[in-house]
């Protein structure tokens, strides 16, 4: 099935209002219709679809936790916990009750911002970062506690996101710095250490790296910057898989002239559509050329924009999981969060 | 030469008049503020350390008015052009970039950005058909540290003023500060800002650039 043969569409699927002020971040939870935005209003919004119309309404508000900017927020690998990282310095942790959510944690121990939060593939690990240029792993006990395991230093500015990778736990941090760094415990004892920086100099970006998303597999990653740039990287995870030791990262591709303004995230769906999010309020969607080149590597087309998708930036950009409908929500300073399907027009 | 004195605003004393302690302490403080103008000590004589102690002060310009009278309709919108936004920067901007002050009794004497030629009419690039506007500033010294609350300030001023389609770009004129790229990256990375305006004592000084204190 190509893709690119086909006349594909992204439909508005619905608009979802109710924060009053930008919208930073958008995280659909993996088990069941349920999306979380959170904003510059300092609340938490959690939308669900309801099962008979097929239509998201605003389930419930969480509010009154922060007293900043909530910058971003990430399901746990089960869905029932929401992580929530805020400007405040904190990071909330909540737990779905079914009618409400509790906050049940609060992780504290940065110096400033809490930029970005998310969880490892187990769940058994919580990683933060901030504009104090530090990347911290907090471990998950049970009966609600969290326990700072590691401070990883090495960035030296702001720390603007981080992501565990999907299979293994190896941490990845993007930053101000216009470096993206990995963190590894070799020996598993929850000694993180920096393995592997990715700067100007292994074809990295030149200016600051906004956002990281691998694919399913985990042996690709593409990374989005205020260069105007999307980066492909690869790796042999097969070796790390088997104990052979750390596999380093090498840049693939570059994806240039696509966007005129920085780019704020970049997520990569399931099914191989890179989609990405930028200050030109567009969507991109990417996808492999399929092209076996020798040389130069993989190649990615462009399989299309989308201008216009919202009246101001776009600061996130995330694909469902669901398997049934290729569904991607996005999230803007217009204070608007959208749902948008990619259709085959007729 | 044009100078403008006018009393010392209150608000702007209550700024300096804070504890030196209680300044370095503030987490939140995005600038440092030990850069800015002065220490007080103990509330007794004012040590001034100023940035710049003889700025060259220009005069300013006649305010220009709009010969294109045909246009009578009420609601039609027109195209934002550099002439509007001109009148938003220069007009309306009242930046106290200097305080000179020997005690707390002593008047300020502000200028303009305009009459520091921080801000010139080529420092605005305007596209309105694409929402598109750049403002470039000349620091008066090349080692200004009010250069990001002078960039800040214009941008919050402009954020204030245009549509929110807009995509605003601020930068220092090339060649005229020190850490350009530094300062450039800061003006214009978005989070950086947003946090910044959560600061409350930030964000007062920045309203103190904007007011008009003198008319």
């Amino acid at each position: 099935m190509d893709l690119m043969e086909k006349n594909l569409e992204l439909i508005e699927v619905q608009k979802l209002e109710g924060h009053t002020d930008r919208v930073w971040n958008a995280a659909w939870n993996p088990v069941s219709p349920i999306l979380a935005s959170c904003s510059g209003d300092n609340s938490v919004r959690i939308w669900e679809q309801s099962s008979l119309s097929r239509s998201w309404s605003c389930k419930t508000v969480l509010e009154e936790t922060h007293t900043r900017t909530v910058r971003s927020c990430s399901w746990s690998p089960s869905g029932k916990l929401l992580a929530t990282a805020s400007f405040d310095g904190t990071t909330a942790i909540w737990e779905d009750l079914g009618d409400e959510f509790e906050c049940i944690s609060t992780l504290e121990g940065h110096e400033n911002e809490v930029k970005s939060v998310s969880w490892n593939a187990s769940g058994s690990y919580l990683a933060t970062c901030s504009r104090d240029k530090s990347v911290w792993i907090w471990e998950v006990l049970g009966g609600n506690e969290y326990d700072c395991a590691s401070v990883l230093n090495g960035h030296t500015q702001d720390v603007k996101m981080v992501l565990w990778h999907p299979t293994l736990d190896v941490l990845f941090s993007c930053s101000y710095d216009n470096t993206i760094k990995v963190w590894w415990s070799e020996d598993d004892d929850g000694d993180y250490q920096c393995v592997q920086t990715l700067d100007e100099s292994t074809n990295g970006h030149s200016s600051t790296v906004w956002a990281i998303s691998f694919n399913a597999a985990g042996d690709k990653m593409v990374t989005c910057s205020d260069d105007l740039t999307l980066k492909i990287w690869g790796a042999d995870i097969s070796m790390m898989h088997s104990g052979e030791g750390y596999a380093p990262w090498t840049h693939l591709c570059t994806l240039s002239g696509y966007h005129d303004r920085t780019i704020f995230s970049t997520h990569w769906s399931s099914d191989d559509i890179i989609a990405s999010g930028a200050g030109d309020d567009a969507i991109g969607l990417f996808v492999d050329s399929k092209q076996h080149d020798p040389v130069n590597g993989p190649s990615y087309n462009l399989l299309l924009k989308k201008e216009k998708a919202h009246e101001m930036d776009i600061n996130s950009v995330q694909w469902s999981p669901s398997k049934e409908s290729r569904l991607l929500a996005s999230a803007s300073d217009d204070g608007m969060v959208k749902i948008w399907q990619l259709e085959t027009t007729p | 030469m044009n100078w403008r004195i006018t009393p010392a605003s209150s608000s702007s004393i209550k700024l300096l008049s804070l504890p030196l302690i209680e300044l370095r302490q503030s987490r939140y403080f995005y600038f440092s503020l030990e850069n800015l103008l002065v220490v007080c000590v103990r509330g007794k004589r004012m040590v001034s350390g100023l940035i710049n102690e003889n700025p060259t002060v220009y005069e300013r310009k006649e305010r220009r008015v709009r010969t294109d009278s045909t246009n009578t309709d009420e609601f039609s919108v027109e195209p934002i052009d550099q002439l509007e936004i001109f009148d938003i920067l220069f007009f309306d901007f009242a930046i106290v970039n200097i305080h000179h002050i020997r005690d707390i009794r002593d008047p300020e004497h502000p200028y303009s950005l305009e009459q520091l030629k921080v801000l010139t009419e080529d420092s605005v690039e305007v596209d309105d058909h694409k929402s598109y506007v750049r403002v470039t500033f000349t620091p008066t010294v090349e080692h200004c540290s009010m250069a990001t609350i002078i960039g800040l300030s214009v941008r919050v001023k402009l954020m204030r003023s245009l549509p929110p389609r807009y995509k605003i770009d601020i930068r220092v004129a090339p060649g005229s500060h020190a850490t350009e790229a530094a300062l450039n990256k800061q003006l214009n990375d978005k989070e950086r800002v947003a946090a910044a305006l959560e600061n409350p004592n930030l964000v007062e000084m920045v309203d103190e650039c904007l007011s008009p204190s003198f008319e």
